[in-house]
């Protein structure tokens, strides 16, 4: 109650600082999901990485099916974003914490903050924050983000590919000796729009069954991701 | 240029408090005043009753938990057994927490707890307030609904947060019937083991139960133990 009164109050002031520097703390407190190559950008307000309930563009597709963001970090360049790609170094273990550092000092137009990376294990599951505006106010913030699924790519949960279009999840290498193997198969198809994810089926059965992916390891209750943007 | 407007607007309103109670009355040991918060617990799962509540006021100097990092004895007690008792005892010797108390039973599904707390503080200003309860058919669950701030609240005005449930990190989710505490399962449960055998010594956001209506097999719970988030209603109000 007390940062809305502050706000307006500010909002009102003849002088409006727009932040240019925050940091930007992302934890992964999910019981078993790891997180692909992050991408934090600093974006102008008319763009947007998705809509939900509308269809996922290919760059999105890329990321949200095989991890790779590169699509989208060539799209924001081209658009001024200021851009972290990466900053985990890989991929972000379930416990694990990364900060990104975003200076938009020379880009005063990137107000808006948008975060992506696929989860694993899924099909074409993603964490997002999507255009939030930053505080001006110095301070430290607290987000939770929520589990989206793309809409690209039927979720068979079954071991596969990471390419567009392809079906199967990738599996890289701290999920190889995890995963269960020789699934069936979930039954599902694309479902054409950006979507809150239903969450993993899974099943117990390692060595068969309908999924490959663990139901006492790899299903999750939302929020997937705690974000934490500091202000200064 | 930020920082000095943010502080031009608190100031008024400290020396606005400390006004208050300046020049109060006789008692020279103290210029403390009295804030009651009037905490009410809705349950809003179909199959999860939640253990007594435990409300805490405090300063940012204590916290329940942070995310990521290993649970507290205290907490690990709440989340596997659902006895608050150390949780309790652990916050009121810490000089940054000016009230715990405990609610009176468990709060059962669908049904509504209120539980009052009283801080004397020389102002409200900083003024925190945790609530937490386990659901008792898991293994180390806990609802919480942490540090809000209620230093705005005025006398009668009340707020509403949702809790989410979070996982202790110090239980394997075995669901199984000598680890759950809770009616869903034998009621002969151990509850607290000091063991810490999850996937990992940290408290976490909580996946769920999967049950053995969804293929564990060594679960005691149904699909009825089942929940999402969120998973309880917190309505605060300040009462003085």
């Amino acid at each position: 109650m007390k940062r809305v009164i502050l706000t307006l109050t500010l909002a009102a002031a003849p002088l409006i600082v727009q932040a240019a520097e925050f940091d930007v703390e992302i934890h992964n407190p999910t019981r078993g999901l790891y997180y692909t190559p992050l991408l934090v950008t600093a974006h102008p307000p008319n763009m947007k990485l998705f809509e939900a309930g509308e269809a996922a563009s290919s760059e999105l597709q890329a990321m949200a099916e095989g991890g790779d963001i590169m699509p989208l970090v060539t799209a924001l360049d081209s658009a001024g974003a200021t851009t972290v790609a990466n900053p985990a170094a890989g991929l972000l273990a379930p416990g694990e914490t990364t900060t990104a550092i975003v200076n938009t000092n020379n880009a005063t137009a990137n107000t808006q903050l948008s975060i992506v990376a696929m989860l694993l294990p899924t099909n074409d599951g993603f964490l997002a924050l999507n255009s939030l505006t930053v505080p001006t106010q110095p301070g430290t913030y607290t987000y939770n983000l929520n589990a989206y699924d793309a809409g690209t790519e039927a979720n068979d949960e079954l071991r596969g590919s990471g390419a567009p279009g392809q079906a199967g999840m990738p599996v890289p290498p701290p999920l190889d000796p995890v995963l269960g193997t020789n699934g069936t198969g979930a039954a599902s198809n694309a479902e054409g729009y950006v979507h809150i994810h239903r969450g993993n089926l899974g099943d117990t059965d390692t060595t068969g069954g309908k999924s490959d992916i663990v139901s006492t390891l790899h299903r999750w209750l939302n929020p997937v991701t705690r974000v934490t943007v500091t202000v200064k | 240029m930020v920082v000095h407007k943010h502080m031009l607007v608190l100031v008024p309103l400290a020396v606005l408090l400390a006004g208050c109670h300046s020049d109060s009355d006789d008692d020279t040991l103290t210029s403390s005043r009295e804030f009651r918060f009037q905490v009410t617990i809705t349950n809003l799962t179909a199959g999860q009753p939640l253990s007594p509540a435990a409300v805490v006021i405090h300063t940012t100097g204590w916290q329940a938990f942070t995310l990521g990092e290993s649970a507290s004895v205290g907490l690990e007690t709440l989340a596997e057994a659902g006895d608050n008792s150390d949780f309790i005892v652990a916050a009121d010797t810490d000089s940054n927490v000016l009230a715990a108390v405990s609610g009176q039973g468990a709060i059962v599904p669908g049904a509504t707890a209120q539980v009052t707390a009283t801080a004397a503080a020389d102002s409200q200003s900083g003024l925190l307030l945790t609530w937490a309860s386990m659901p008792v058919n898991t293994n180390d669950a806990f609802a919480i609904v942490n540090a809000i701030d209620i230093s705005g609240l005025a006398v009668g005005q009340s707020e509403t947060h949702l809790a989410i449930s979070y996982d202790a990190g110090t239980e394997a989710n075995t669901e199984s019937a000598d680890t759950v505490p809770g009616p869903a399962a034998s009621g002969l449960a151990e509850g607290f083991n000091a063991d810490r055998d999850d996937v990992r010594n940290a408290v976490y956001v909580h996946p769920g139960v999967v049950t053995q209506d969804d293929g564990l097999t060594t679960s005691t719970l149904s699909g009825s133990q089942r929940w999402d988030n969120p998973m309880a209603r917190v309505d605060i109000e300040r009462l003085q």
